[in-house]
């Protein structure tokens, strides 16, 4: 309309602006920035030093540390979108409107509760002597070690994204055109040829996008992997938190922040170029 | 469809039941958890008990703490709604250079990690002598929450008839006098579902606020404190109050978003 901002106009956006550029990009840029600060006497001082950056990258627990949180949070991607894809199917296809709303209603829920209170309360069930062992013990089974290694931390990354990726799943698939199907059925197509050969490649970018975000959420999360899963051998999440409690090597923790950050970026390019490229065939 | 399989449709139905089992018995647990008397509940259950509850009732720590979570809540569900108006309204609005530069930056906080996060504002917050305030956490969370308010709003200006805005221009309002009484009442619903809603996000954040919150911790840092103490199900008593007012908050957004026709001022 008119080519100058208004006042109004600036007002509006302004703030906004100023607000993410000084407390959401500048904190992460100074992240970068102190990567390269050293710590004498406990402070931190400016400076162009690349003694964190090799201290780190070259020592062998970082990168133990780096394997394990890429593989763990890989598996709790592939695993969620694999139990999420059936129950967003069935949520998508055979529910009505109204039933449809309450679930996305009901799986909005978890979103608003304390993760941490959760991740407690799944020690509880999953400890020696838990729930889930007395149960099994009624059966004659176990007791199962199900705390303090990989699927205790795999149980929580599930909890934590199972909500989401079925959340979007769904909307991924309530978004094919419900004409294909009919189509498919019409020529013949069984019904796993239907799932495989229309509605995953039409729904391909929303389950990408999923699983793509339970990647993201598991491979920053820390209470998993601290309180599920022992904390020892530590994840990447866990070592920035150790770094930063324990005193003043911030610049290290920073290192390893920015190569998360890198990953994840990596990562999130290659899952969203992959769902759109195969699109087009 | 003529090839409905009904063990099928049952299959699938269990697989949804499961999954909601899964998802949702955590949260149960933790509300039988905090009624129970054993301090490591297994099954079979110990009995009815209230202690948990009076344990933190009578703790003058969890107090101090749920006052910092209540005045960081509602501060911050004010800046956020606040700054997500402006965002929502912009891009609705606007077409300008940099458009999806101003986009990325509202929008992304809450896809980078908790832990970076944290770290990215303990630096930067204690450089500005700020870390270990009470304004520190409400800054963090301004940023964190501002998205939410945003894609909300925006969601609501989108079921608005845009030609509107251009009638009251027409009739001779200004921009001022058509935010106020065009924009504002229709957006409304919206605007109450937002402050519910990073309000509720605020309750529940713990990560960043325990990296920059130093003593004047919120409640869900204090609850990773016992966690990282000894086992204690105050936790799941804390817990479960928490859950009841972020549902109560969550409820009364829904409710909003749900009949936006009704409230015509």
């Amino acid at each position: 309309m008119n080519r100058r901002p208004t006042l109004f106009s600036l007002i509006m956006a302004m703030p906004l602006l100023v607000w993410q550029l000084a407390f959401f990009l500048f904190p992460l840029l100074f992240l970068v920035a102190i990567s390269f600060w050293t710590v004498r006497n406990f402070q931190m001082q400016p400076d162009l030093s690349f003694a964190n950056w090799e201290r780190i990258l070259s020592r062998g627990v970082f990168w133990d540390a780096y394997l394990r949180t890429i593989v763990l949070s890989t598996a709790a991607a592939v695993i969620t979108s694999l139990i999420a894809f059936p129950a967003s199917y069935a949520i998508s296809f055979k529910m009505g409107e109204k039933a449809k709303r309450w679930m996305i209603f009901i799986l909005i829920i978890p979103f608003f509760t304390s993760y941490l209170v959760r991740v407690y309360s799944l020690q509880v069930f999953l400890s020696d002597a838990g729930i889930v062992n007395a149960a099994l013990s009624y059966l004659g089974l176990g007791p199962f070690s199900m705390l303090n290694n990989a699927f205790g931390i795999l149980v929580g990354m599930v909890t934590l994204t199972l909500p989401l990726v079925i959340l979007l799943q769904t909307f991924s698939m309530n978004f094919i055109n419900r004409d294909l199907i009919e189509a498919a059925h019409n020529l013949r197509c069984g019904r796993l040829r239907t799932v495989f050969a229309v509605i995953i490649p039409s729904a391909k970018v929303g389950l990408v996008v999923a699983a793509l975000f339970a990647f993201i959420l598991s491979f920053g999360d820390f209470v998993s992997p601290l309180y599920l899963g022992g904390g020892n051998p530590p994840t990447l999440s866990i070592m920035i938190t150790d770094i930063t409690k324990s005193g003043q090597q911030w610049p290290r923790a920073a290192v390893v922040a920015i190569m998360m950050i890198v990953t994840l970026m990596t990562v999130a390019f290659s899952a969203i170029s992959y769902a759109y490229r195969e699109k087009g065939k | 469809m003529g090839n409905e399989n009904r063990i099928i449709n049952i299959l699938l139905k269990v697989h949804i039941a499961l999954c909601l089992l899964f998802i949702f018995a955590p949260i149960a647990g933790s509300f039988v958890f905090s009624l129970n008397s054993d301090r490591f509940p297994s099954l079979p259950l110990g009995e009815f008990s209230t202690e948990w509850y009076r344990l933190i009732w009578e703790d003058p720590l969890v107090w101090s703490g749920f006052a910092n979570t209540l005045i960081v809540g509602l501060t911050v569900a004010v800046i956020a709604t606040a700054l997500g108006f402006g965002g929502a309204y912009t891009d609705f609005r606007y077409n300008f250079f940099g458009k999806s530069f101003y986009l990325a930056l509202a929008l992304l906080p809450p896809t980078i990690p908790v832990v970076i996060m944290g770290l990215a504002m303990l630096a930067f917050l204690s450089r500005v002598n700020l870390s270990g305030t009470t304004i520190s956490v409400i800054i963090a969370h301004g940023v964190m929450c501002s998205p939410f308010a945003m894609a909300i709003i925006r969601l609501r200006l989108s079921q608005m008839d845009p030609d509107l805005e251009a009638a009251s221009w027409n009739m001779g309002g200004n921009q001022w006098q058509t935010l106020r009484h065009v924009i504002i009442p229709f957006t409304k619903p919206a605007i109450f579902a937002a402050l519910f809603i990073t309000m509720a996000v605020s309750f529940d954040e713990f990560a960043v606020a325990w990296f920059v919150s130093g003593l004047n911790e919120t409640l869900p840092v204090k609850i990773l404190g016992f966690l990282q103490g000894q086992v204690s199900p105050r936790i799941n008593a804390i817990g479960s109050l928490a859950f009841i007012s972020s549902m109560t908050l969550i409820i009364l957004a829904q409710l909003l978003l749900r009949n936006p026709e009704e409230p015509k001022s």
